[in-house]
């Protein structure tokens, strides 16, 4: 929609006018985002902890706090565990969410469009509240998720679901799976129907099989969209906080299972290290800043084809 | 589409739209299904499937307590007021952006994408700090200034494309026509614009009523407490879980939100590729 059609004419002039009208957003991005981002790239060199809440100056330590976190063995398993979780969603998420799309365009119209409904539901739940549900679907006593795993043979009666790890992150990864399908399967589709029939009819009539169709003609030409794609799934899933927090405060092993964001919170705000935790943090914004470079690059290149 | 699809084919296809359909929709109906049921139906080892009970207590006990109405009031004026802050500063910089060439322009562009890809876990130590220092801890106003910021980029973003949607040379049409400038933007270009306004303004909305991890930060407080936040600490475990009254909890926050979000979703679809709209 929009986005380059006519009105690319604008005035090239140096008037102050242009100034005046990004001034207000500047303002308020430096006051909310730039100034804590500098206050945090100074906190993350100082010893600032419960002596400094009660009104001690904070102390200079250099690099002690980024020293002490790196040498210690607590925030690789977190880093670790975060990207393993990163990767395992966003790739759990791109099969399943390309592999609808696809499919989508066998389906007839209206179960398409039932499909499609379906799709939006799950998308526009808010995450809290689908959170709850799914706590309640994976409850230990009521839980439909044990009745039915009972009913077809299991043994799943009173089987908490949250106590172990893995158990624990495969609840997560199902709610954030859930919703974070429907996003990638309306953006593959919405590309698909962009595809030219008759390239895909051409390679038929050559004698190409469906597999070989959707290997050298299909994904290639859907290819930038898939990039993008993917790489906000894995932007967007380096971060997960919310699920995670819920879930541990419902009866998970909080030490067990942090990732960077949760492991941030209990730190710093939970227990009063802010210094530490705010070079926690840097390290986060930085493993955010690498992933991300390919994704602005990628944004751009459209903008400017576009222009 | 031009060929058709052979029949195994297509029947394999709509059997794994309806299994789609059912996972996507599930959660949803279980929630909306249990906030009806009665604490013996909640119970039960065999779940009740359907919504027959039509009870109401579950949403009699979530008003009784009178934190829902609080919770409410809180999310309602942060909801808002990050709203108008945030559609008329990014209503005036999508103007800049889409009219104007200046320098700066696309350190502007790219500064803005850079931005919405920050995590708000990796800044909110120093924003709780910052906001301590201000004083606006557990405040409305403190809340909504780092909601200004978290939503305006996207804001931006989108409100750009739908100016740059409007040709300008209707505007200059108007001008040739006698107008100033400043009267044929408001006359001809600001009317046209309006269902895009209304549809960022609706996903801005969304998402700043949806938001949980900022507002656990800013809002320590319990009587400053926004929805998800109430919504969250109704599972507290030491609680004995009430799911009837957290279901209702969740149905009455999700509602206005899946029907606000299925009536703007197509006129966003395009922006949605350009920007986090994820909670």
């Amino acid at each position: 929609m929009g986005r380059g059609t006519g009105g690319r004419t604008p005035r090239p002039r140096g008037s102050a006018l242009p100034y005046l009208l990004v001034t207000p957003a500047v303002l308020a991005l430096c006051l909310a985002l730039g100034y804590p981002l500098v206050r945090q790239l100074v906190l993350s060199f100082q010893e600032f902890g419960l002596a400094q809440q009660f009104g001690r100056p904070p102390e200079w330590v250099g690099l002690a706090n980024y020293r002490e976190l790196l040498t210690d063995g607590y925030l690789w398993r977190v880093t670790a565990r975060t990207v393993v979780f990163c990767l395992v969603n966003a790739v759990v998420t791109m099969l399943l969410g390309v592999g609808l799309a696809l499919v989508m365009r066998a389906m007839s119209t209206p179960v398409r469009l039932l499909t499609q409904t379906g799709l939006l539901f799950a998308w526009a739940m808010p995450v809290v509240a689908s959170l709850t549900v799914w706590q309640w679907l994976f409850d230990t006593q009521y839980g439909v998720v044990n009745h039915v795993l009972t009913a077809l043979g299991g043994d799943f009666e009173g089987h908490g679901w949250l106590l172990h790890p893995l158990s624990f992150f495969f609840v997560a990864t199902v709610v954030v799976v859930w919703m974070s399908v429907p996003f990638v399967a309306f953006t593959v589709y919405a590309a698909l129907t962009q595809l030219s029939e008759e390239l895909v009819e051409a390679a038929e009539i050559d004698g190409a099989s469906p597999a070989q169709r959707l290997r050298h003609v299909v994904l290639p030409s859907i290819r930038p969209v898939l990039l993008v794609v993917g790489l906000l799934q894995i932007i967007w899933d380096l971060r997960v906080f919310t699920q995670i927090f819920i879930l541990q405060e419902a009866g998970g092993s909080a030490s067990d299972t942090n990732l960077l964001g949760t492991y941030i919170y209990r730190l710093g705000i939970g227990g009063g290290d802010f210094g530490t935790s705010a070079a926690v943090a840097v390290f986060m914004l930085a493993l955010t800043v690498v992933l991300t470079a390919p994704y602005v690059r990628a944004m751009l290149r459209q903008e400017r084809s576009a222009a | 589409m031009a060929r058709p699809t052979p029949r195994p084919t297509r029947w394999l296809a709509n059997g794994v739209g309806l299994v789609a359909f059912v996972l996507a929709v599930f959660p949803v109906y279980w929630m909306v299904n249990s906030s009806f049921l009665d604490r013996n139906e909640i119970r039960n080892r065999v779940p009740t499937w359907v919504p027959f009970g039509g009870d109401l207590d579950n949403f009699r006990t979530v008003f009784d307590g009178g934190q829902f109405v609080a919770a409410l009031r809180t999310s309602l004026m942060v909801t808002g007021l990050t709203l108008v802050v945030a559609l008329g500063f990014a209503f005036v910089a999508a103007v800049a952006v889409s009219r104007f060439r200046f320098r700066g322009r696309m350190s502007f562009i790219v500064t803005l994408l850079v931005i919405q890809m920050i995590p708000a876990e990796g800044l909110f130590i120093s924003q709780y700090k910052m906001l301590e220092t201000m004083e606006l801890l557990n405040t409305v106003a403190g809340l909504t200034i780092v909601y200004v910021a978290g939503v305006l980029p996207f804001t931006i973003w989108t409100l750009r494309g739908f100016v740059e949607g409007v040709p300008y040379e209707l505007e200059e049409a108007a001008m040739m026509d006698g107008c100033t400038r400043v009267q044929a933007f408001f006359r001809v270009t600001f009317p046209l614009l309006a269902p895009g306004l209304v549809a960022t303004g609706v996903f801005g909305f969304i998402q700043a009523w949806n938001e949980f991890t900022l507002a656990l930060v800013v809002m320590t407080r319990e009587d400053q407490r926004t929805l998800p936040l109430w919504l969250s600490t109704f599972t507290d475990v030491n609680r004995g879980t009430d799911w009837g009254g957290i279901m209702a909890g969740s149905t009455l926050i999700a509602v206005p939100v899946i029907i606000f979000f299925l009536v703007v979703q197509g006129r966003m679809a395009s922006g949605l590729t350009a920007g986090a709209v994820k909670g």
